[in-house]
């Protein structure tokens, strides 16, 4: 019941906020979740290599949508000026010399694999 | 010598030393607790053996006298930690089969510390899931029950919160990227605290964000948190963001003495909707630090409401490059091909197979929200107000605020199957009390403080500064005392 009541918060938000971003910023906006069609879906299932049937496109599609459109919200708030966060903790990472720590392990590294052969992870032919 | 795996580790470890009981005694109890209870869906990989000759050996540290606090101690290990020899899969179809060659730095640590594996814990796939239901094993159960129906434990940690709810082991090893940790601790009547970001290796933790996953001890009282901390955390050079720190003693910072701490109360997690119970609850706790002599003041953190849809960004964005590793070539499992397929079609069909749809769902999310012409419209954007979110809490720590008093979750446990066919987002939203700690980097604790009216366990969650978990574990401790939370679930399983 809550999580009902916060959702129409966000839609609420979401609403107030597509009009404020379209007059303010609508050139960075760049029309981005609206347009998530199944073809866009396809696309982005191949680019992260995960098969998706053709029928199951447009359910998937619809869901990108939802939660973009909740992700959308982000449009409200001002960053003009605001550093994108690259580490959580502000400390300079350690360095090492620069020298082989490791090794000499070829039988551990292909134990796990689902095709291992003559010392060489095993895949389909990739060149003709 | 029934029981014992009803034992704190605080309890265990005086009675371990005062030659009481032995290791293997209370391994034993556990052991048992364990095979009696295969209903909660718990324990996945049982490592029954290795746990008896981990024991033995304890029982010789002890006799020799020095042994560490954790010495003898029986853990559950949440699937997500690579452990030498023994099944670690992340809950996920792609890594079944896969036995790591190597330790994770934190289950290491345990180990040295003389602590006794008992099994793998269930979780959601990938730690992707605040109900323990994308898990490939099944569901994990809340030992909590009011009525007919099954609850969830929580997640991702759920399988860790049941099993140390119903006492099948004496704590568990949790990790938490946007509550996985504190949201099954709540909702299980347990403790549970995720410490600041760089605090704990996440050397061998298989990897979902990151820039927010920390590992954290999830036990059954606010001291054995401190203690079983303690042993977790530490410099580690395999993990470049892992901090080069000194570990307190966080067991000797328990005075529960709060008085002139200065507690705030944040008016943007008063959501609207939210139940009176929660509401309730939550001023009870500031009551609580007040009658322990803390001052209590209203605090804003302006920017609260954006945290969910930050974390629905950058969280999936990391993911999608994390796992990204699976291939079915390295590890893990590879689908069977058809003839001619090359080895783009090996990778599509090895993921669609391997992984379950909420992981699919946030890898391409992920893949999306980095793709060219979308970096800067959401990630970057999501990185900006991540900024913004940290702000705010070092705004209100420069004020003198020690601690932060809020909700840990919005309700009570829900039941199992009952978000199935709700969207997504509903099912995000169980983190939203939690999710900004991670972006922020913070230490956050989960502390059981009361029942809801049909007697199910509600938590609340205190925020601390970095670094400081110490002075967090102890402001916890007060609240512990305090809110007297006794109570546990009726054994039906």
């Amino acid at each position: 019941m809550t999580k009902t009541a916060q959702l129409e918060q966000v839609s609420d938000a979401k609403c107030l906020q597509r009009g404020a971003a379209r007059g303010k910023r609508g050139a960075e906006m760049m029309e981005p979740y609206m347009s998530i069609t199944t073809e866009t879906a396809a696309k982005v299932a191949k680019l992260a290599r995960i098969r998706v049937e053709e029928d199951a496109l447009p359910a998937l599609a619809q869901e990108f949508n939802n939660i973009l459109g909740f992700i959308e919200q982000l449009n409200e708030v001002d960053v003009e000026g605001v550093e994108p966060m690259t580490s959580v903790t502000p400390q300079r990472l350690k360095r090492r010399v620069d020298g082989v720590t490791d090794g000499n392990q070829q039988d551990k590294v292909l134990k796990n694999a689902p095709d291992a052969r003559e010392g060489f992870f095993a895949v389909p032919k990739v060149v003709e | 010598m029934s029981d014992l795996n009803k034992l704190t580790i605080a309890e265990a470890r005086d009675q371990l030393r005062a030659k009481e009981i032995t290791a293997q005694e209370l391994t034993q109890s556990c052991l048992a607790a364990i095979d009696g209870a295969d209903a909660l869906g718990a324990f996945v990989h049982k490592t029954h053996e290795l746990a008896m000759t981990q024991a033995q050996a304890a029982d010789a540290r002890l006799a020799a006298g020095d042994a560490p606090d954790m010495c003898g101690i029986p853990l559950g290990i949440k699937d997500l930690f690579c452990t030498k020899g023994v099944d670690s899969q992340a809950a996920s179809r792609i890594l079944q089969g896969f036995k790591p060659e190597y330790e994770s730095t934190v289950s290491q640590k345990l180990l040295d510390a003389g602590t006794i594996m008992l099994g793998k814990l269930n979780m959601d796939e990938f730690a992707m899931g605040s109900s323990n239901e994308t898990s490939v094993y099944g569901n994990a159960v809340n030992p909590w029950k009011v009525d007919d129906r099954a609850l969830t434990p929580g997640g991702s940690s759920g399988g860790s919160a049941s099993a140390v709810a119903a006492d099948l082991c004496l704590a568990a090893t949790g990790t938490d990227t946007g509550g996985s940790i504190r949201q099954p601790a709540a909702f299980t009547g347990i403790v549970g605290i995720k410490p600041t970001y760089g605090r704990c290796s996440r050397w061998g933790v298989v990897a979902f964000a990151s820039s927010l996953d920390q590992a954290g001890p999830m036990t059954k009282t606010v001291r054995d948190s401190a203690i079983m901390l303690e042993a977790m955390c530490g410099h580690d050079s395999k993990d470049s963001t892992s901090a080069d720190l000194p570990v307190p003693n966080f067991e000797a910072m328990l005075t529960g003495d709060i008085r002139g701490k200065k507690m705030g109360i944040p008016k943007e997690y008063r959501m609207e909707g939210m139940p009176a119970e929660i509401e309730a609850l939550w001023s009870q706790g500031a009551d609580m630090l007040r009658d322990a002599g803390a001052e209590i003041v209203d605090i804003s953190l302006p920017h609260t409401k954006y945290a969910l849809p930050a974390y629905y960004v950058i969280a999936p964005a990391e993911a999608s490059s994390n796992l990204a590793r699976y291939d079915g070539v390295r590890f893990g499992h590879r689908a069977t091909l058809a003839a001619g397929d090359g080895i783009t079609e090996m990778y599509e069909k090895t993921r669609a197979e391997g992984f379950g749809p909420e992981v699919q769902r946030r890898i391409m999310i992920g893949t999306y929200v980095l793709s060219a012409g979308f970096y800067d419209a959401y990630y970057n954007r999501a990185r900006r107000v991540r900024t913004l979110i940290k702000k705010d809490f070092e705004d209100v720590f420069a004020n003198g605020v020690d601690a932060i008093l809020t909700p840990a979750t919005p309700s009570a446990a829900f039941g199992l199957g009952e978000m199935t066919d709700a969207d997504p987002v509903q099912m995000y939203l169980n983190d939203v009390f939690t999710v900004t700690v991670n972006l922020a980097g913070l230490p956050g604790i989960s502390v059981p403080t009361g029942l809801d009216s049909s007697g199910l366990p509600l938590g609340l969650q205190l925020i601390g500064r970095p670094w400081e978990e110490g002075d967090l574990l102890n402001t916890a401790y007060a609240l512990e005392q305090a809110a007297g939370f006794v109570a546990k679930p009726q054994k039906w399983w």
